[in-house]
């Protein structure tokens, strides 16, 4: 195949180079990442503190072993800066490189929401392990936390910083965690549950000002309450890195647009992950990315091979009240019906012709997960 | 008993329960695991996953 350059050494870029060096250990790889290149499992961050690792002890491999193990070339702490499709060069802050093949997998990045004061730019967001270094770095025992956003990672962190903290403040628009990602008994039993870890709600709320103070952060909210806080956390979501797609003119939506071959509308040019929408899905979850490094790996080594996508449920990482959501992948009319029962919350999405297309499962009910799954529809066939 | 856990996502495979939803009897050694076998919740293959002594 020549050769195959990767761009960015996040779970999706490092996968997929797995997987492609099982089928192809011939062709030259490149991996070009931003930051240092470590191999380390991006959901572990929002569970950390309760498994005893830190930002040093999640790196399960540095880069210099990953290209060892890979057989590529690494260029770490490496910006590209131009991608000349005609010629099919990737230029860097550093150097250039031919390609055959070229393969987005540079992520996405933390939304932050529009807030003012003179210490908006000390409010912290966690979505790589560079990020999670400096959160770390502030963080003590007993620390007052602020966490902008009740939703997945949200709510993770919470769980996660209670181990240490007992002062930990949620503020978000919507009026229950998780969002519609929960029927209401499961929302307010885990409101209930994180609120006995020492969490405090703020909810139809949001952060409108953020101002150094005598004593920490001083944090006001939109209905006039104030807060103060030695760390505010942003966790309002994820938005893909489409940067360098537009500089190349491909198609993008809330992803790049990629075909189930992950192929954009440049032939030469994939895109999986964060950054990438397949079809009309852009997921930012492990296991979809997992079926797309896997499918494209065959592609990249000669087998074409469309992605298919079965259900796929997110475990919620709050062991204070297990939970898996697995919403309806797209807007589609129908209803939620919440049965409550001694171990937990089992809630059914059905479509308006009674087929079941998602689920919620809490408590001991969680262990039903896989058997769930088998009732609902494949996301692509 | 051995457990395994999923480094990426932390997903245990305890031996003494198995995964029977996924017909992996209890009592099943990791070693009899069928080697495409895939973590349950996130989808990485069998490498990634580590032994915890509990």
């Amino acid at each position: 195949m020549g050769k195959l350059v990767i761009i960015g050494s996040g779970q999706a870029g490092y996968t997929l180079a797995r997987e492609f060096r099982k089928r192809d250990t011939e062709s030259r790889l490149l991996i070009i990442t931003q930051d240092d290149g470590s191999s380390y499992s991006k959901p572990m961050l929002s569970n950390a503190l309760s498994k005893d690792k830190t930002p040093e002890t999640l790196i399960m491999a540095s880069a210099e072993k990953m290209a060892t193990d890979l057989d590529a070339e690494i260029w770490t702490n490496t910006l590209v800066t131009d991608i000349d499709s005609t010629e099919k060069i990737v230029t860097t802050d550093q150097q250039s490189s031919h390609y055959d093949q070229l393969v987005l997998a540079n992520g996405a990045y933390s939304i932050r929401a529009p807030i003012k004061g003179n210490a908006s730019d000390d409010i912290l967001t966690v979505n790589n392990l560079a990020d999670y270094r400096a959160f770390r770095s502030h963080l003590e025992k007993g620390k007052r936390v602020v966490i902008i956003g009740a939703g997945l990672i949200g709510c993770e962190f919470a769980n996660d910083l209670s181990t240490i903290s007992s002062d930990i403040s949620i503020i978000d628009l919507a009026s229950q965690p998780l969002g519609r990602l929960l029927t209401p008994h499961a929302a307010e039993t885990l409101k209930q549950k994180l609120s006995d870890l020492g969490a405090s709600w703020y909810l139809d709320n949001a952060v409108s000002e953020v101002n150094k103070g005598g004593n920490g952060l001083a944090v006001t909210l939109k209905d006039g309450t104030n807060l103060q806080a030695d760390i505010v956390l942003s966790a309002i979501g994820l938005r893909a890195d489409l940067q360098l797609a537009e500089k190349l003119k491909l198609e993008t939506d809330r992803g790049i647009k990629v075909d189930r071959f992950l192929r954009s509308n440049n032939e030469h040019i994939y895109a999986l992950g964060d950054c990438a929408q397949v079809e009309d899905l852009n997921l930012p979850f492990v296991m979809p990315l997992m079926n797309c490094a896997r499918a494209l790996a065959a592609t990249l080594a000669g087998e074409e091979t469309a992605v298919s996508y079965p259900a796929m449920p997110v475990v919620v990482k709050t062991p204070c009240y297990p939970i898996v959501v697995c919403p309806p992948p797209r807007p589609v009319e129908g209803n939620w019906e919440e049965e409550v029962t001694d171990s937990g919350v089992r809630s059914m999405f059905k479509d308006a012709s009674g087929q079941p297309i998602g689920f919620v499962l809490t408590g001991d009910l969680t262990k039903e997960r896989l058997a769930m799954s088998k009732l609902i529809p494949d996301w692509l066939e | 008993m051995k457990k395994w856990v999923c480094i990426v996502c932390g997903f245990v495979y305890d031996q003494a329960q198995g995964l029977p939803e996924e017909g992996i009897a209890p009592g099943t050694s990791w070693d009899d695991i069928s080697d495409d076998w895939l973590c349950p919740d996130c989808g990485v293959g069998k490498s990634d996953f580590e032994m915890e002594e509990i």
